[in-house]
């Protein structure tokens, strides 16, 4: 039976009424063990009978056609086969379901996948690709950057009211243009495809986060039926944006597999993880600010242009909080995507906050100095009643809460004047931001099963990418069925088991988590009916049920396993309300007086997502947010060649994210919070509410260090050192 | 070419192409597939373990520099079911997320605190000739070159200080 709800109405708050006491708090991950003991098995891990393994061949150059020259290879040892058929140019996006652009032998982007070597062993295959020859013929129009751009495109969004009349009407204005550097998701384990064929049938061990989209990718890619592809991915090692969509290794696997008949496993190398998957476009921003006496908003606008390969589905959403944070009548938006021959540009975590408030933030904190209000005082008088475009009103929204009380826990009122806190030749300053990110809900399907002997079993296609999926299921499927989460197994990551949202977005934990709360509800109701009693007088506790006058263990009420599935939809409180995680992230950084180096001593991150399901790996994935919040403020910048668009620091030598030490003490607390338009759990996304502002907290505090304002992210020390007192 | 290594207490002969990776004898031919695999350069950490009982990485060593060697992976220090106290720190603290720079901390942790107890110095002491402090800035440095893109260095950091004695740190303890 499946137990199916569209999220047309607000849902009482069932798991406040079970008892078993084992959701929201901080409970160890499961599959812990297997992970630290280095048993949990990643993609390229997997094993087959008589595997070869294929190696990506890259493009050498910006644009034009090639052909490779098999026969420049074929003696060397090992060597099984140079494969270009069915080549896709980059990673799919996410949600796509259909195949990414498929070139021929056309090149579009320096380090476009252009054919995968196969051999009997890597070692082979690495040196067959290092000297396979490739004739390219080259063209001459590539443009691979902004300043070559001649014709920036029109902007189709409306404006709202007359921003231009409200910032010469306005007593205080902000006017600045911001510009961010392109990001890469750099999750620690590289993408990696193991395919192997069963006459028409293809499994594929992948590195992924969205299976059941990814399923269709695959297929279209290849041009077979989807039915044929069967997807696992029980472990992946960090997504972050950028396994939302099928990546090339895995067509080159499966096109490889195919044509010698035994399985293949190709592993991107770091350098190909650069080039062939999507990274987070540079942006150039607008901020415009229009304020009365009294620091409230008579307008702004946020204006933005970045790039993107011909034909890829996605523009950085850079304004998606900034239509509903703040107030203010009249508003104007701009996006400006210019084609350039450089890698995709995709989904990294947070698409849109993570660069779109750096810059908002950075200007409210502008208007904040500039009205002489307290940055806190000042967000808090600009928190809208209704969303000031659409007039929809918010579900639950502790924007208020979070700044209020994070200030307080942060000691926010220790904060100086800018420029005026001195501990030797550190500079030490304080900043503030809003934190905010739209909540998603997503159809998703889980199986529950309910043995006599109280034990429990999860089902779903849905990944954990670290984000403690296998923790959170279990849990709530404890908290439903009375039982010790240790009793409950959890199976993730194979297209056999039921559909999910899969992890992207934010969504995953909210839209997986209530197929799972559905199923079990489904349970209870069987339950309920066995006992004799109403289900809403069913208590489930330790594999005990009671209600009415009965008590029974669950043994005496089953004599085989019950199973449902929980299937939930998003519906009319979409429509009815503005959903989003809100939040406030506070730091405090050191700058030097000398170098213009910055180090973040503290941060604190107030965090309110609805329902929290598991505080500790809530806290990990809001530790998370504020480490990449680091990264993007000081030190995360992809350089590109202006010439050739080739991604110049393309590995972890040279791309920094940030390491051990250069993260401070940090601390994270949740407003406790509700959000009943949201999902029958009243649950949001958290983990890329954690980025979201993080990175302009830091850039604040730099201002309010040592008075110098970041315009150009990162704020490596050159871009602070010249304008130091 | 055929070498023998040491590899978690057990001899193990290996016949192998001589570009073969410590890192990759170890996920390709021993199915020792606990090191894993972050970049292939040196720059992250991912595959550290210990060779006579120092912190290397293994994909920066060919497997032919090691022949009589002694190897220890992550899967010579505790089982699911029997975990290393290090590994149970971990495990309670949630240092890590997607557990794939994972094994890398953990034998880079193991190394780092026999640093220690040899009184290495590192970049952050102030003193190149005491005994160095075992402090969260001493760890944060030491542990600098393995990178968690999940960012769960506040959990690694706990894991590593709760576990300290009972994985034999002799070094004293900062005073805090
Ligand atoms: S894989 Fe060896 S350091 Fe990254
Ligand atoms: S746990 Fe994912 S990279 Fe460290």
């Amino acid at each position: 039976m499946t137990e199916h709800l569209k999220m047309d109405q607000v849902q009482p708050h069932l798991l406040d009424e079970t008892g078993q006491g084992v959701l929201s708090v901080p409970m160890p991950r499961p599959e812990g063990p297997l992970k630290v003991t280095g048993r949990a098995p990643y993609a390229a891990e997997y094993k087959a009978e008589g595997m070869a393994t294929g190696v990506m061949v890259r493009a050498a150059i910006t644009k034009g056609t090639y052909a490779v020259d098999t026969a420049s290879v074929e003696d060397m040892p090992g060597y099984l086969g140079v494969f270009t058929d069915k080549m896709v140019r980059n990673a799919a996006q996410g949600t796509m379901g259909t195949n990414p652009a498929q070139m021929g032998d056309k090149i579009l982007y320096l380090g476009q996948p252009i054919a995968v070597v196969v051999a009997e062993t890597f070692e082979q295959a690495r040196d067959i690709a290092a000297v396979l020859k490739v004739d390219y013929t080259e063209d001459d129009d590539a443009v691979c950057d902004f300043d070559g751009v001649s014709d920036w495109p029109d902007s189709d969004k409306p404006d709202q009211g007359d921003l231009d009349q409200a910032m010469s009407d306005a007593t205080f204005t902000v006017d600045s243009m911001y510009t961010t550097k392109p990001h890469n998701s750099a999750a620690m384990e590289p993408h990696a495809a193991l395919a192997e064929w069963d006459g028409d049938k293809l499994t594929l061990h992948g590195s992924l986060q969205m299976l059941g989209y990814n399923r269709d990718e695959v297929a279209d890619s290849l041009g077979i039926d989807a039915k044929n592809v069967r997807l696992l991915a029980p472990y992946v090692g960090g997504g972050f944006g950028s396994k939302l969509g099928m990546s090339p290794d895995c067509v080159g696997a499966a096109v490889a597999a195919k044509a010698l008949g035994r399985p293949v496993r190709v592993v991107l190398s770091r350098n190909n993880v650069f080039e062939m998957i999507v990274l987070r476009t540079a942006t150039r921003q607008r901020l415009r600010l229009a304020a009365d006496k009294d620091g409230k908003l008579l307008g702004l606008g946020q204006e933005n242009w970045q790039s993107n390969l011909p034909d890829e589905p996605m523009a950085e959403p850079v304004d998606l909080a900034t239509h509903f944070l703040y107030g203010g009548e009249n508003r104007r938006y701009g996006q400006h995507v210019a084609i350039l021959n450089r890698p995709a540009s995709g989904s990294v975590r947070a698409p849109g906050e993570a660069v779109g408030m750096l810059a908002l933030e950075n200007a409210m904190d502008e208007l904040a100095e500039k009205s002489g209000i307290d940055p806190i005082e000042l967000r808090l008088r600009n928190i809208p009643e209704k969303h000031p475009e659409t007039g929809v009103q918010y579900s639950a929204r502790s924007l208020a809460e979070a700044l209020t009380e994070g200030a307080k826990a942060f000691g926010w009122d220790k904060r100086q004047k800018a420029g005026t806190r001195r501990e030797g030749e550190w500079y030490i300053g304080m900043g503030v931001a809003s934190a905010a990110r739209t909540n998603i809900l997503m159809e998703s399907r889980a199986n529950v099963t309910l043995n006599p002997d109280g034990t429990a079993l999860v089902q779903t296609d849905m990944t954990d990418i670290g984000t403690g999926t296998y923790a959170i299921l279990g849990q709530i499927a404890a908290e439903m069925l009375g039982l010790d989460p240790q009793k409950v197994t959890v199976e993730l990551g194979d297209t056999d088991l039921p559909k999910s949202s899969g992890s992207g977005g934010s969504w995953g934990a909210a839209s997986a988590g209530s197929s799972v709360f559905l199923g079990a509800k489904a349970i209870r109701r069987k339950l309920a009916e066995r006992l004799g009693c109403d289900v809403e007088a069913l208590r489930l506790q330790d594999g005990v049920a009671t209600g009415g006058n009965n008590r029974r263990p669950l043994a005496e009420l089953m004599d085989a396993p019950i199973t449902e599935e929980g299937h939930i939809e998003p519906g009319q409180t979409d429509e009815d309300f503005h959903q989003a995680g809100y939040g406030a992230h506070f730091a405090e950084v050191a700058v030097n007086a000398v170098t213009g180096e910055v180090r973040v001593r503290r941060m604190l991150a107030a965090m309110a997502a609805g329902r929290i399901l598991n505080h500790q790996t809530a806290t990990s994935q809001v530790w998370g947010g504020q480490i990449w919040g680091i990264g993007t403020a000081l030190t995360e910048a992809i350089e590109h060649d202006p010439r050739t668009g080739h991604v110049v620091n393309n590995d972890l030598a040279e791309y920094h994210v940030p390491v051990n030490l250069d993260v401070g003490d940090l601390e994270v607390m949740f407003i406790d919070e509700r959000d009943d338009a949201s999902s029958p759990i009243q649950a949001k996304g958290i983990g890329e509410l954690g980025l979201s502002g993080a990175g302009a907290a830091v850039t604040n505090a730099i201002y309010n260090a040592c008075g110098v304002r970041v315009y150009d992210y990162p704020a490596t020390p050159d871009r602070i050192f010249p304008h130091l007192p | 070419m055929q070498i023998t290594l040491t590899v978690n207490g057990a001899a193990r002969e290996v016949d192998i192409d001589p570009r073969t990776t410590l890192l990759d004898v170890m996920r390709h031919h021993l199915d020792l597939t606990g090191s894993k695999k972050g970049c292939d350069h040196g720059q992250c950490g991912a595959c550290t373990m210990l060779v006579n009982g120092r912190r290397i990485n293994g994909c920066l060593s060919l497997a032919v520099m090691h022949d009589g060697d002694e190897i220890t992976t992550i899967e010579g220090l505790g089982d699911p079911g029997n975990l290393s106290p290090l590994q149970a720190a971990f495990v309670r603290n949630d240092g890590y997320q997607c557990g794939y720079c994972t094994p890398g901390q953990i034998m880079s942790a193991k190394g780092m605190y026999d640093e220690f107890n040899k009184g290495w110095p590192s970049h952050v002491s102030d003193d190149l000739t005491a005994e160095p402090n075992f402090s969260t800035a001493e760890i944060k440095e030491r542990m600098s070159g393995n990178l968690c893109r999940c960012s769960a260095y506040p959990g690694i950091c706990k894991a590593i200080e709760e576990s300290a004695e009972e994985e034999g740190l002799t070094t004293r303890k900062a005073a805090e």
